[in-house]
């Protein structure tokens, strides 16, 4: 089978910004494709192009075998989309967005009910149905918005940034609707800044950095490339801090990194819990007391500073001024 | 489905979305009704013991210029809710689905012209009660509320192609008064056009809002038998022009407004 998503060379600027510079993808049809990328790097611009919403400057993509430029329109009724920004009416209630967006795919209005009230059930808003949607809080406008990008049943779907702004229980609650989602066969594009949620749900994960694909694997694959694991040890004491970093270099894989202000070294390690303890058991030996200790997985930061020298929070701040 | 087939469905749809927007948002309706209550009253009994118009009461002369005015209000409310809706990214929304771009505008300026009736019919029953009258043939007056529609219709989609320009609902509406207020001002609407100085004068009876309450005037027949019309050739023909300028606006900004909105969408 022919892959669901290619992009090649994808360019987009806005003036000076490079929003993308050489953007190049292939999605296998029935797989989840997570952009794992910080805020600026481009993820909302690709997704913006796959689902017709934008011309590339350079470059070409075919989404379910459609050029997204020459072909649009046919394109368009075989994906769903849902935006980083929730795009549901106010004013209207749940089950009349969704009747709406039937309507707009032409499934016809007693389909377009049935379709609505079906979606409505399988998102857990069969009360909130015939509430107007101002009244609900951000995780159900997700999840409105969600069931709106699946009216159709497309067998492509893009996610941009679908858990951004929900607190934990919001944010796992959606994750177990897009596996069960994903189960089914539909091909997904996912776009995130966390790589806890590339983790669970994709197939396959590209990181993404000024507009172009810097890294691409399973993600088992990405944290080898970061050394796994990390270990986070804050000591009691300053003048402690140099001793520790000489005993604790032998367990680290890849750089070490020191925290003076908060008096914390991180250890990127192979063997998570069985180095915790030997580092422990080393420090003790050196006499350093340490108030702290910690195992933790790498972040989309461990990643990226991996990958580019640079911190991912970093180039937050960078975008923001 | 061809695209004739699709642009009316989809059309229907849209205009369905906003009719429910408009049901659940009283506030907006009650402007299109309270609003031109207060034009009436305020017009008619402050400007009235003002101004004096030789030959007929005040109140026959204003009301037809109330109710143009009152559309071009009311007209704004299309730019208004474009732009927010603009701001809202369900315009990303629509954009994704396999509809008529063009349904989007033509649903927003259906409903709103819905609006327009509504506030049509009241200043209608507000006028006869402080002593307006047609004095026309019924299938003139009939044309009278007619063109008023088209009018309010053609204006529409110059607020939504404003709005789609300028993108942000407070810009729009900081723009819409600056430029609507001289274009119900600098008009026949409360005054004698042909008594203003020079200039101004010329504006006002150059004015396509004069050009249509002029049109009003005569299909209502709220003018004095006989006298003939003083003026610059729109107010001479006035029933003529002012279609002409409703069919003109709307061969130039339906299309205009659509660009527009496609472009809007797409950054
Ligand atoms: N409409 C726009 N006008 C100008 N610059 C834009 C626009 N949209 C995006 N950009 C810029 O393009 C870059 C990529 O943006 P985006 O694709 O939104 O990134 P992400 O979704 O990964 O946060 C950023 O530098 C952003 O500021
Ligand atoms: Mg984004």
């Amino acid at each position: 089978m022919p892959p669901a998503i290619v992009a090649e060379g994808l360019v987009k600027k806005y003036g000076d910004v490079v929003a993308l510079d050489g953007m190049d993808l292939s999605v296998p049809a029935g797989t989840v494709f997570g952009l794992l990328g910080p805020n600026g790097s481009g993820k909302t611009t690709t997704v913006r192009i796959l689902t017709t919403l934008l011309k590339p400057d350079a470059g070409r993509a075919t989404v379910a075998g459609f050029d997204v430029v020459a072909d649009a329109h046919r394109l368009r009724s075989r994906i769903g989309a849902s935006g980083q920004y929730a795009a549901v009416d106010d004013h209207l209630t749940g089950a009349e967005n969704l009747e709406m967006v039937g309507r707009l795919y032409h499934l016809g209005t007693r389909r377009s009910k049935e379709r609505a009230r079906e979606l409505l059930e399988r998102f857990d808003l069969t009360t909130a149905a015939d509430r107007p949607v101002k009244g609900y809080s951000g995780g159900m406008r997700r999840r409105l918005d969600l069931a709106g990008a699946l009216v159709a049943g497309p067998p492509v779907l893009f996610l941009d940034e679908p858990t951004t702004g929900l607190d934990p229980r919001a944010r796992a609650a959606l994750w177990d609707v897009i596996a069960e989602l994903v189960a089914g066969g539909t091909t997904l594009l996912l776009t995130t800044q966390y790589m806890e949620e590339a983790d669970r749900l994709a197939h396959r994960i590209a990181v993404v950095d000024h507009g172009r694909v810097i890294a691409l694997g399973t993600a088992d694959e990405l944290k080898d490339q970061v050394g796994g694991d990390r270990i986070e040890l804050t000591m009691a004491s300053p003048a402690d801090l140099e001793t520790a970093r000489r005993a604790l270099a032998p367990l680290a894989v890849g750089d070490l990194r020191t925290d003076t202000t908060a008096m914390r070294v991180t250890v990127p390690v192979t063997n998570g819990a069985a180095s915790l303890t030997t580092a422990l058991t080393g420090l003790a030996a050196e006499h350093v007391t340490v108030r702290d200790a910690g195992l933790r997985r790498p972040t989309l930061d461990d990643v990226f500073l991996t990958l580019t020298g640079r911190e991912a929070t970093e180039k937050i701040k960078e975008h923001s001024r | 489905m061809n695209a004739l087939q699709m642009v009316i469905a989809d059309g229907m749809t849209i205009t369905r979305r906003n009719a429910l927007k408009i049901k659940r948002t009283p506030d907006q309706l009650g402007a299109v009704i309270i609003l031109p209550i207060v034009f009436v009253l305020l017009f008619a009994y402050v400007f009235g013991s003002m101004i004096d118009i030789p030959g007929m009461s005040y109140q026959e002369y204003m009301i037809p210029g109330i109710f143009v005015q009152s559309v071009i209000m009311g007209a704004q409310i299309t730019g208004y809710t474009l732009a927010l809706d603009l701001r809202k990214g369900i315009f990303d929304r629509f954009r994704t689905l396999p509809m008529s771009p063009s349904a989007v505008l033509i649903g927003q300026t259906t409903s709103d012209v819905l609006m327009n009736v509504t506030g049509v019919v009241v200043m209608t029953l507000v006028g006869l009660g402080i002593g307006w009258r047609i004095h026309s043939a019924p299938h003139e007056a009939v044309l009278g509320f007619v063109a008023l529609l088209l009018f309010a219709y053609a204006f529409s989609w110059v607020t939504a192609a404003v709005a789609l320009a300028l993108r942000t609902p407070e810009v729009f509406n900081n723009v819409a008064t600056i430029v609507s207020l001289p274009l119900v001002f600098l008009s026949n609407a409360y005054v004698d056009s042909a008594r203003l100085p020079g200039p101004l004068k010329a504006l006002a009876e150059w004015n396509p809002v004069s050009t249509i309450i002029q049109a009003e005037r005569e299909l209502f027949g709220n003018t004095i038998p006989g006298k003939s019309v003083p003026g610059a050739w729109p107010l001479q023909h006035a029933v003529a022009a002012s279609l002409l300028w409703s069919v003109l606006i709307l061969v130039v900004f339906v299309p205009l407004a659509t660009r527009l909105y496609k472009r809007s969408v797409s950054r």
